[in-house]
């Protein structure tokens, strides 16, 4: 068999033995796995063969000088043949290096040995540590805890102790309180002890004893005025008879006091119960879920104990019966409305949730709906909005389009100077109308200043004449002047017939100048403005005779005192002079 | 407020007439009696010692006068100031001496307590009551002033006895089951009669008129006990005041508690409102010729105020001294308001000698021992 191996390994080393590198490895190989067959004396035969014998002496050369044993064979010496001495050295310094080796072997497997032993023993020491660690630790947490409890006992026995001393001192106190009673009613026993016996002593020594006496002068009545009575056992029986009869008043009192505020009471609990009973009857048809089955039973004794209690209302409130009746009926009744008001209560919830869905299904419906609607509000809003959007971006990106531009700038521009130009034109024409208006108040007012200064002369002249010629004759002139005063006046005055006096005083105000003397006119006249503004139309409509009576008018009034006169010629003045103005504004 | 003059009197007996109409002083061994209204004396009496203890009858007509150290008992009377009436105790002696309701007998209690002398005036016949008790309140008289409940002692054990005050008879006797009965009252409709024991033991019994227990009431153990109890004008209310500084209020249908107060030293209660006054003292001249003079303008011129104090308002307490018998800490006094809604208590030492409320039920009167002090209760009329 080795042979087999061996020969089939040869060929490699024939080949390999010509590099003297390469041959290295298999021959080594060959070596170590021939090391066994070796031992067994196994013939390693074919490393060398007759062709090979210089390569393997060479190559057991190189081998046997790198194991550090001096060569074997020099190639100095030209002889084939060994040195057989060098050979033999060699080969047993060879079997030298392989029995140390084996021994080396055997110590190292002996070593191996024992530190795989010596391994097995520290891992075994160290689980049984480790078991021995966690029993330790164990045992460690079980005293700490046993350390704790004791340590709270400990603290619950320390509390203990300081109640029970507490206790200890707070009944020492009262000991000692109750000891210092004790001495102080022993002390005060002990002096009246004491002053008794002296009392005695003395009284037993004193041989005078004063005896108790009573001395009145007189016996006074009775607090009551009647006769006291002999003590008899009629009169005992009396007494004990109105004791027993306060006793009694006493109960009765507190009994009728009961009463009634048992009947309150009660009247309250009637109350509760009839509205409980009519708030679950509220609820009976409502609630479809019959959840209770013996509601109709409950609904049946409901009724009995109705009708039960109706009929037995005025007794059945003081019989124990109707007492018991009533609280259970009660307390029935309330657990009733206790587990409806639970019932409703958790359907409340339940409904919540659920109205929470359903509203989303609803709403979403009507939200979707909403929502289409809107949008198609929205569509045309958009679309518009977009338009002007478009048309102001056409406005603000077009500015090469100048004309364009300009011509609409100019629109707006012409709109607004239109508009101008037509307020403009209004106001032009306002503008020539007051000032034809002012001219015509400038010459009115010069005309009247004329008119007034040629007034004041003919007044002067007047007044001059009126003084000089103070006689009935001197009427036949005056006429002439009131005449033609008069008839300016109703020349003026036709016009102004209907105005209002306010209007007269308004023009007085406003004029300045031109009427000096209408100023310190006080409202008094206005008066007799009115008087001549309606004397005057009234005179008017009797046309024919008009003037003719104006010429009487006027002379009552000349024939009247003079200062009156000469107010009223200054009102008709200033009447006139401002039915002047007034013609003026009116024909404007 | 107007005061009139000073007036001078003796072992504080200075009492108005029940009809409100006469004022009687002590003077040494003098008896004044004087004009509500105007103050004029109307008339002078003078007994034959200096008066211990005086006394206006139920009626306003009679007046005793008490001597204790000569035993003497002396009856004026204001219709006839002649009238002259002397009883005398001779060598058993005199501690203490009263009217009964109707106004005609006098009950004198000998010393030692060893008997109670009722002395008639209408027909001069004397009762005696054996082994009445020497304790805080022993006699009480029903409102109506019909009946009389006295406590006795007898082989030491407490007993009340109750007499018709008519003619003296003993309508019940019964045992109390107290260890040292220290006080009986009656309720103001006459029908219960509230015993306390002493303050060694708490406990309260309450009777009946015809002496069955209708009730006792112990709040605690051990600690000293009752100190003051008092009923509410309507007999619906008893106010046990005790030294735990705690009231305890029992209704009258079932006896049991129904509230208790407490006196805390420290006031939290938002709805307290805690009133101080404030004293401005005007300034003293040091002269000492004239500090006479302007101790007294001082006195009249301190001007005082009371202002609301902030809560939580510290109340001053002196703790007294716990070894001392009857030490000045609990409740000492209580009163009830006439219409029995509001209830004034005082706790602890302050120096407050008397609490009386006015019969309106509105105002309040506390008399301490130099201070006397008015409080208007501001109540909203809601239902009469």
């Amino acid at each position: 068999m080795p042979e087999s191996s061996l020969g089939f390994i040869s060929p490699e080393v024939k080949d390999t033995c010509s590099s003297s590198v390469e041959c290295r490895s298999p021959p080594l190989i060959q070596f170590s796995q021939s090391s066994v067959p070796l031992h067994r004396n196994y013939i390693l035969s074919t490393f060398c063969t007759e062709h090979n014998v210089q390569e393997c002496l060479s190559h057991i050369n190189q081998e046997v000088s790198s194991l550090g044993l001096p060569p074997v064979w020099t190639e100095s010496s030209g002889s084939s043949e060994m040195n057989v001495m060098a050979v033999l050295n060699c080969m047993y310094d060879l079997i030298q290096l392989h029995h140390r080796g084996l021994r080396t072997l055997e110590n190292m497997e002996v070593e191996q040995l024992k530190s795989s032993s010596n391994v097995d023993h520290l891992q075994r020491t160290s689980t049984q540590l480790k078991e021995q660690l966690e029993l330790s630790k164990r045992g460690n947490t079980g005293l700490l805890e046993r350390e704790r409890q004791l340590h709270l006992k400990v603290k619950s026995l320390q509390n203990c102790l300081k109640n029970e001393k507490d206790e200890v001192q707070k009944l020492q106190n009262i000991i000692a309180s109750r000891a210092s009673q004790y001495n102080h009613e022993m002390k005060r026993k002990e002096r009246e002890f004491t002053k008794l016996k002296e009392r005695l002593n003395q009284l037993l020594v004193d041989k005078k004893e004063k005896k108790q006496a009573i001395d009145v002068l007189n016996n006074i009545g009775r607090a009551d005025g009647k006769r006291s009575l002999w003590k008899t056992q009629k009169t005992e029986a009396k007494h004990e008879g109105e004791m027993y009869k306060t006793l009694l008043s006493d109960y009765d009192t507190r009994q009728r006091e009961m009463l009634l505020e048992n009947a309150e009471l009660k009247k309250v609990l009637q109350q509760i119960k009839k509205e409980m009973v009519s708030i679950l009857s509220l609820r009976k048809p409502i609630r479809k879920d019959d959840k209770h089955p013996d509601a109709g039973i409950q609904a049946d004794s409901e009724d009995e104990e109705q009708v039960f209690d109706s009929s037995k209302e005025s007794v059945g409130l003081f019989s124990v019966h109707a007492r018991e009746k009533l609280t259970n009926s009660i307390r029935l009744q309330w657990r009733r409305l206790k587990s409806h008001v639970e019932r409703l209560d958790s359907q409340a919830s339940l409904a919540q949730m659920g109205e929470n869905k359903t509203d989303d299904a609803i709403s979403r419906e009507t939200h979707e709906e909403e929502m289409d609607r809107l949008k198609l509000e929205i569509q045309p809003c958009k679309d518009f909005i977009q338009t002007q959007q478009q048309l102001l971006q056409q406005q603000l990106s077009s500015p090469c389009d100048e004309e364009t531009t300009s011509l609409l700038s100019n629109c707006y521009m012409l709109q607004e100077r239109e508009r101008f130009r037509e307020e403009w034109k209004t106001l032009e024409k306002q503008r020539n109308l007051f000032e034809r208006e002012r001219r015509n108040c400038t010459e009115a007012a010069i005309r009247l200043s004329h008119e007034r200064k040629a007034f004041e002369d003919d007044r002067a002249v007047w007044l001059k004449h009126q003084f000089l010629n103070l006689s009935p004759f001197a009427d036949l002139r005056k006429p002439q002047m009131s005449k033609s005063k008069s008839c300016f006046l109703i020349s003026e005055t036709e016009s102004s017939a209907s105005s209002a006096p306010e209007k007269l005083i308004k023009c007085r105000s406003d004029t300045t100048s031109p009427t000096p003397r209408c100023v310190p006119l006080t409202s008094a006249s206005t008066a007799d403005m009115h008087r001549t503004v309606c004397l005057v139309p009234e005179k008017r409509s009797t046309k024919p005779n008009g003037k003719t009576d104006h010429v009487e008018e006027s002379r009552l009034f000349c024939n009247g005192n003079v200062p009156e006169q000469h107010e009223q010629w200054n009102n008709r003045e200033d009447h006139s002079s401002q039915t002047l103005l007034m013609e003026s504004t009116c024909s404007i | 407020m107007n005061f009139s003059e000073v007036f001078k009197q003796s072992n504080q007996l200075c009492k108005v007439s029940p009809d409100g109409k006469y004022l009687a002083t002590c003077v040494q061994y003098r008896l004044v009696v004087r004009d509500v209204s105007t103050l004029q004396i109307l008339q002078l009496y003078t007994c034959l010692d200096q008066i211990s203890h005086m006394d206006w009858s139920s009626d306003s007509l009679f007046i005793l006068c008490a001597m204790y150290k000569r035993g003497l008992v002396q009856v004026w009377s204001l219709e006839q100031p002649d009238w002259h009436c002397k009883i005398d105790e001779g060598s058993i002696g005199l501690v203490s001496s009263r009217w009964s309701p109707d106004g005609r007998h006098i009950l004198n209690t000998t010393e030692f307590h060893l008997r109670v002398t009722v002395w008639s005036l209408c027909t001069k016949a004397v009762s005696y009551i054996k082994y009445p008790k020497a304790c805080q309140k022993g006699i009480d008289f029903s409102r109506d002033g019909c009946y009389m409940a006295l406590a006795e002692r007898r082989d030491c054990k407490d007993y009340v006895s109750v007499f018709v005050c008519d003619d003296w008879h003993l309508l019940r006797h019964f045992e109390t089951e107290t260890q040292d009965l220290a006080g009986l009252e009656w309720s103001p409709n006459g029908c219960v009669l509230a015993v306390w024991d002493s303050c060694l033991e708490y406990k309260v019994l309450l009777y009946s008129l015809d002496g069955r227990l209708l009730s006792a009431y112990s709040a605690y153990e051990w600690s000293l006990g009752v100190k003051s109890v008092t009923w509410s004008p309507n007999s619906q209310f008893l106010a046990i005041g005790s030294y735990d500084e705690k009231v305890r209020i029992l209704n009258h249908i079932t006896w049991k508690k129904i509230t208790q107060f407490e006196h805390p030293s420290s006031i939290n209660n938002t709805k307290a409102v805690v009133y101080k006054e404030v004293e401005k003292r005007t300034a003293v001249g040091s002269d000492d010729l004239s500090l006479h003079i302007t101790i007294g303008t001082a006195l009249y011129n301190t001007r005082s105020k009371y202002e609301i104090c902030p809560s939580p308002v510290q109340i001053p307490v002196v703790k007294p001294d716990p070894d001392r018998a009857n030490p000045k800490i609990g409740v000492s006094s209580l009163a009830f308001s006439s219409d029995s809604r509001y209830l004034a208590t005082k706790n602890g030492g302050f120096q407050v000698q008397s609490l009386n409320w006015h019969r309106s039920g509105d105002s309040l009167m506390l008399l301490g021992k130099e201070q006397l002090c008015l409080c208007y209760m501001d109540t909203d009329q809601e239902d009469k």
